[in-house]
């Protein structure tokens, strides 16, 4: 049914410099901006060190196979996602076609958070930080009203920053701000990818080993800072409790699948331009363990932060409350500490009762400034923010902070970029003549012209939208497909046979087992779950009303019908390519079988597969 | 610093200077200006007494503004701010925050875009420069393999050809008969 593929020998196809810059692009495109702030997260609410049992068994039986599984794919079959998969079976052509397009949509919306990125960076060079001081209002008497009521830093990102309408269907403005940042960006995915992996291959020495420098000096750093062991000790408490939670295994063989940016096409892609005698196996084990260990290794500086910021919250409560029963009892300076606060309090309250319930004080608890869990871009433009402001020195560690976020994000864009670039040059879109670099900046701008809607004022409501749903439901499909595509049409067996070929050795039993069984359940298994638990939250978002009246708390709106319908495209068109495809083929070859003059193209096919 | 008379002292002669600079009348001394109600927290009420009125206070709003004014001064006497030092009932108008003539922001974006056009712009030169390189050599290679062909005739190279002198085709020279017989 299916063409053999030939060997190449010589085939033009650019290639590695050494193996280390693929094994580097692997890592810095699995390595993103996840690792930093949604794993701590997830860590956090997940009953801290019990969460690491059901994430270490989802990488063992899901995020390494399937890993294994795309790096031998593009390095024995050399070629990117769409034509390797209409090399495995024209029928699952679809299947190259769905990540393809996945990898079209979140590079569109990634870069944007790029783009905030590199927005907060620039403005990281001022002195005070911006986001620290709250602007004036008109007549001078006071602070400006949203900003005083809510927090200056959550000021400069609603409002300054996002510029942000209070409901998704008011789009607002462009903000020229963002724009210009989003030329830069785009500007700078197009330098760094501007020849393939040619350019790819050097930049990502930097931008991948680059975090971890960051992410040591933030190490040394965070844990001196006063609270550190309260944050640490609180993310890494296991509670075995959270475990009979399901909804907690779920997260983790969830996080784990997204966090090795799996079904891009772009692990594909970069396996693709390997010799074909390299050993893939030990490759994606490395890979899959170096993006873990990174995950748990950001976590620790993020929690040191997290805790410090707690701890002076904290602070600044039992400071607060100090001031107001000294100036009301009118005692000495420095009478009351935090160290003896709770012994005056109790005191104060049994001997006068009715004066400390008059002074309304706030309750200051540790643990619950601690349980204020954020992730996402809440974490890094919220509440780290507002912890650098309080480290001294905050101008470099601000920079610091946002460089290594760009460079975090930036490495996944190569991912992403060479994920829609590597098929669409095997396609042959623009005449073999024409210079690669036109393919690759005709496909920034149109990206960079296509992510304008996202600096709209409702742009962070549409960012939403795209990662919840065209960046999860559509991956699980066609993470589902290819493993069934491998192991039943394509033929366990012969692929085996492939992959010994490839790394001289034989397949270990443990491959056969979960490429088999074991992970196509799994996949079914979160994909069931995922989706029913989906369909039960309505869809809902929560919206920057200035005018709601429990702000600063975000409004809950829930999406227009329009808005819904855009969802469900975005989930159901990369996941409707692969029956259609098939579907597509399938009329072809009826067409093809009622006219018996005209001879099937698989005869010659099997010469020329390689092209 | 420990709150003493001294200090009392000190304060008094500020809110002196203060109704001094205000009302420029050069009249207020300290005696003027009455502290009561002195607590271990270190607040106290002061009034300002008008010695040339027959010992009226000097209204609040009058004193209030005087202070207002010189806010500055007396906090800088103290080794204080605004908000370690707080006069209840005058609130601070806050100092407008120093913004210069171009945001910082616009300055850094204008390097980071200079360096990237820098670079994208040397990386499409050398890629044209190099694609000019690689057909001009292709085409030199193209014009050394013509040469190449123009000396062969007929698969034999002409060196070895002797152009001159014929080769006797063995086959036709069976015997030395060059006429057919009849």
């Amino acid at each position: 049914l299916s063409a053999t593929p030939e060997i190449p020998k010589e085939d033009g196809r650019p290639k590695w410099d050494n193996k280390f810059q693929y094994i580097l692009s692997c890592i810095g495109f699995a390595v993103g901006l996840g690792n930093v702030w949604r794993f701590p997260f997830l860590c956090q609410i997940h009953g801290g060190g019990a969460f690491l049992i059901p994430y270490f068994i989802a990488l063992l039986f899901e995020g390494i196979p399937l890993l294994h599984l795309e790096l031998a794919l593009g390095q024995y079959l050399r070629k990117g996602s769409i034509g390797a998969w209409n090399t495995i079976s024209p029928y699952l052509g679809g299947v190259g076609v769905g990540s393809w397009m996945v990898s079209v949509l979140v590079s569109l919306y990634y870069n944007t958070v790029l783009t905030w990125v590199m927005w907060y960076f620039i403005n990281s060079f001022q002195e005070p930080l911006p986001w620290s001081v709250c602007p004036l209002n008109e007549n001078r008497t006071g602070f400006n009203e949203e900003c005083h009521e809510s927090t200056a830093v959550n000021y400069f990102w609603y409002r300054k920053t996002l510029n942000i309408t209070p409901d998704i269907a008011e789009s607002g403005t462009l903000q020229w701000w963002l724009i210009l940042c989003l030329a830069a960006c785009w500007a700078i995915v197009y330098l760094c990818t501007i020849r393939g992996i040619e350019t790819t291959g050097k930049a990502i020495y930097v931008t991948a080993i680059f975090p971890y420098l960051v992410l040591t000096i933030f190490l040394i750093q965070g844990l001196t800072l006063p609270g550190a062991t309260e944050g640490l000790i609180y993310l890494f408490t296991p509670n075995l409790n959270t475990l009979k939670n399901p909804r907690v295994w779920l997260d983790a063989a969830t996080q784990i699948f997204f966090s090795l940016s799996l079904a891009f096409g772009g692990l594909i892609a970069f396996a693709s331009y390997n010799p074909t005698k390299n050993d893939c196996e030990k490759d994606a084990v490395t890979v899959a363990i170096v993006n873990s260990m990174t995950s748990l290794y950001a976590s620790i500086p993020v929690f040191s932060v997290l805790g410090f910021k707690a701890t002076t919250a904290y602070w600044d409560c039992l400071d607060r409350n100090i001031i107001n029963i000294i100036n009301e009892f009118d005692l000495p300076e420095e009478s009351i500490m935090r160290q003896n606060y709770t012994s005056w309090i109790s005191f104060l309250n049994s001997s006068y009762p009715e004066k400390i319930a008059g002074l309304k004080l706030k309750s200051c608890d540790l643990q619950e400034f601690l349980d204020q869990s954020v992730s996402g871009t809440g974490l890094a433009f919220i509440v780290f923010t507002q912890a650098i402001i309080l480290m001294p020195g905050s101008q470099a560690w601000a920079i610091l902070f946002f460089i290594m976020l760009f460079s975090l994000g930036l490495s996944s864009m190569f991912g992403n970029i060479e994920g829609v670039f590597t098929p669409l040059l095997e396609l042959q879109i623009i005449p073999q003549s024409a210079p690669k670099e036109l393919l690759s900046g005709i496909i920034c701008l149109i990206c960079f012209l296509i992510a304008l809607c996202f600096t709209l004022g409702s742009g962070s409501y549409w960012i939403d939208i795209f990662d919840r749903y065209a960046g999860s439901v559509p991956l699980l499909v066609i993470a589902f497909f290819e493993v069934i595509g491998v192991v039943y049409i394509y033929k366990i067996k012969r692929f085996s046979k492939d992959v010994e070929w490839m790394t001289g050795r034989k397949l270990n039993l443990y491959w056969q087992i979960v490429w088999r069984f074991i992970s196509p359940l799994l996949l079914l298994i979160v994909f069931m779950a995922f989706v029913t638990l989906q369909m039960q939250k309505s869809p809902s978002y929560a919206a920057w009303n200035p005018k709601y009246e429990g702000f600063p708390m975000k409004e809950e709106k829930v999406y227009p019908p329009w808005v819904h319908a855009i969802c469900v495209l975005l989930a159901a068109l990369p996941c409707i390519c692969v029956p259609l495809v098939a579907l597509f083929h399938l009329v072809k070859q009826k067409r093809r079988s009622k006219d018996p003059s005209f001879v099937p193209p698989e005869v010659f096919s099997c010469q020329g597969a390689n092209s | 610093y420990v709150w003493d008379a001294n200090e009392e002292y000190l304060f008094k002669a500020m809110v002196a200077f203060a109704m001094r600079r205000y009302s420029s009348k050069s009249t207020t001394q300290i005696s003027n200006v009455l502290l009561c109600n002195v607590t271990d927290r270190v607040s106290f009420w002061f009034v300002v007494t008008d010695s040339s009125k027959n010992v009226t206070t000097v209204p609040g709003s009058e004193v209030e503004a005087a202070i207002r004014m010189n806010r500055n001064r007396i906090n800088n006497a103290f080794l204080l701010s605004d908000k370690t030092l707080q006069f209840l009932k005058i609130t601070s108008t806050l100092s407008p925050p120093v913004e210069p003539s171009t945001p910082v922001w616009l300055i850094v974006f204008g390097v980071v875009l200079c360096l990237i056009v820098a670079g994208i712009v040397f990386l499409v030169v050398s890629g044209i420069q190099k694609h000019k390189k690689k057909n001009k050599e292709s085409t030199d290679r193209e014009n050394l393999e013509e040469k190449v062909e123009v000396t062969l005739e007929n698969g034999i190279p002409c060196e070895a050809l002797d152009l001159k002198a014929g080769h006797i085709n063995g086959v036709f020279a069976a015997d030395d008969e060059r006429f057919t017989s009849l």
